[in-house]
């Protein structure tokens, strides 16, 4: 640990991994709020990994892999929202055929992509130690985006995701809202995408707000919350993946998910203790 | 010429006030409804004037939540005409308070009661930002009136069903609606508590027009001035009509048979 704090006053690009990771926290913990309490993890992970289809594609060509990224990631919230808007019966089949169909186009693409192969690894598993320094400045404006929509909306973002018959019937436009809060989604997957890479952007989307919901009955806090365990668990991650030069997205997850499952554990544990407690207590 | 005055004015805008005065709250015409396999409404007329309270009852799967939802403009009519206000529905609906059968919701949400009522004033003042101090008047005040406002802070999952159920109602009182439509408010509470819900609705008839649903035709009577009875066809009945007879043309087999003197 106190390598990692030496090498980062020495570093340019830890620093900007460190930045990365909490600019990425900051999308983590206002929509993964969203996609956990409004139960769309399957969507999230679908829009996630269709989005190698974009970078797949914008590889082939020569253009950024980030900008490729994004625009698919909003096309598959955009065709993933309508199916379930439209179509309803067999949602979850429909979203599983688009989420392969995405990856397969990636793979293809960046197969016939000349010497570029390589990247295929840190697309789905991500390199933080890799972000350049310009891209902070893209995950910056991505974050105000976000936080901006979801403050300006937030009483309409609420509606839709608690009671949406009743957001309907106080003349929100839920359709709308739902394909709004689907690419806010796809926004985030991307700004996460470069801190832990595709296949384990949903964790790290879901697994700080999670853990915020054991604990709180507001969203509000459950954002606020999340935002700081997902800064923990990206800056703790490079700090211990550093020393033992392990991949750092790895690492951050499974910090994640070693914290969600203990969290999940012990919420547990107090419910029964105060049931208890009720019972012997009357 | 000030005689010859008046009249004028009163050709604008109070005249249309007056008129509105005058008109039904709820106008339903001819109306059918069939959902892809199945003919739930057929040709069912109902008009409601301001300040009824009527009762809508009918077997399971005869209509009645379909009825509301056309009413409330959640769904098309596929023959008929629907006036709410003399509005269509999908513009009054704004003026509707609506309080659901099973709240359309996960208990689990993380959200307090106070943010649940504070819904119901979403579509009042301006589109961006937050609720404000008037908003937050408005549902402190609209849980007073359903003697919940101690519950305010807490989370909506840690209610009962009889909580729950007057939260609910809060939710639909607190955008200031001209019509109150419930869909079997008490199928989820125990008889004490149905009968507090009843007397709270008999004093917000005094200022509201209401529309309930209800599968129990006994207990509602006490309340209601008419009796509505859907079973794909609809008949109005005044409540002390209310016999064996109705309840048997309505539930028991051979509908067509039994002549009813009343039909509105």
């Amino acid at each position: 640990m106190s390598a990692f704090l030496a090498a980062l006053g020495d570093y340019a690009f830890l620093q900007t991994a460190l930045f990365a990771g909490l600019l990425a926290s900051i999308g983590c913990g206002v929509v993964g709020t969203f996609v956990v309490v409004k139960r769309i993890t399957f969507m999230a992970g679908g829009i996630a990994h269709s989005v190698l289809g974009g970078m797949g594609v914008a590889l082939y060509f020569g253009l950024d892999p980030f900008a490729g990224a994004l625009l698919a990631a909003i096309l598959s919230a955009l065709l993933i929202g309508s199916v379930r808007l439209v179509w309803k019966t067999q949602e979850d089949t429909m979203i599983g055929a688009l989420w392969a169909i995405g990856m397969a186009i990636g793979v293809l693409f960046i197969a016939k992509t000349p010497g570029y192969t390589s990247d295929l690894m840190s697309f789905l598993f991500g390199n933080i130690l890799l972000v350049p320094t310009r891209e902070l400045w893209l995950m910056a404006g991505l974050d105000l985006v976000l936080v901006a929509t979801i403050a300006l909306f937030y009483r309409q973002f609420l509606a839709i995701t608690f009671d949406e018959e009743l957001a309907r019937l106080r003349g929100v436009p839920v359709a709308f809202f739902y394909l709004l809060l689907l690419c806010l989604v796809a926004v985030t997957v991307v700004l996460l995408i470069q801190v832990v890479g595709l296949i384990l952007v949903i964790a790290l989307l879901t697994l700080p707000a999670a853990i915020a919901g054991h604990y709180v009955y507001s969203l509000s806090a459950m954002m606020l919350i999340a935002t700081v365990l997902g800064g923990l668990f990206t800056s703790l991650g490079l700090a211990i993946s550093f020393g033992p030069d392990l991949p750092a997205g790895p690492t951050m997850i499974l910090l994640a998910g070693g914290v969600y499952v203990l969290s999940a554990l012990f919420s547990r544990f107090m419910a029964r203790r105060r049931a208890t407690r009720r019972t012997l207590a009357a | 010429m000030l005689i010859g005055f008046v009249p004028e004015i009163f050709s604008n805008d109070a005249c249309a006030i007056l008129r509105a005065m005058n008109q039904p709250v709820i106008e339903v015409e001819d109306l059918s409804f069939s959902y892809a396999d199945a003919l739930v409404l057929e040709r069912v007329s109902l008009v409601i004037e301001a300040g009824e309270f009527v009762g809508l009852v009918g077997p399971n799967a005869g209509g009645k939540s379909t009825l509301l939802k056309l009413i409330l403009g959640l769904l098309e009519p596929q023959a008929g005409r629907i006036r709410v206000l003399g509005q269509s529905p999908r513009q009054a609906v704004r003026h509707i308070g609506y309080v659901p059968q099973h709240p359309s919701f996960p208990r689990d949400f993380p959200i307090s009661v106070e943010q649940v009522v504070l819904m119901g004033r979403l579509g009042i003042g301006p589109l961006l930002g937050g609720y404000r101090k008037r908003d937050r008047v408005s549902a402190a005040r609209a849980l007073e009136e359903v003697e919940a406002l101690e519950l305010a802070r807490r989370p909506i999952g840690t209610l009962s069903g009889g909580q729950l159920q007057r939260v609910l109602l809060a939710r639909a009182l607190v955008g200031e609606p001209r019509i109150l439509i419930l869909d079997e408010p008490t199928a989820n509470i125990d008889q004490r508590a149905e009968g507090d819900v009843f007397d709270l609705l008999a004093d917000l008839n005094q200022r509201l027009t209401i529309l309930l649903v209800s599968h129990d035709i006994a207990f509602i009577s006490a309340y209601v001035g008419r009796v509505a009875c859907l079973n794909r066809t609809l008949n109005c009945h005044p409540t002390q009509a209310v016999d064996e007879h109705i309840i048997q043309h309505l539930y028991g087999g051979h509908v067509r048979q039994v002549a009813h003197g009343h039909k509105l």
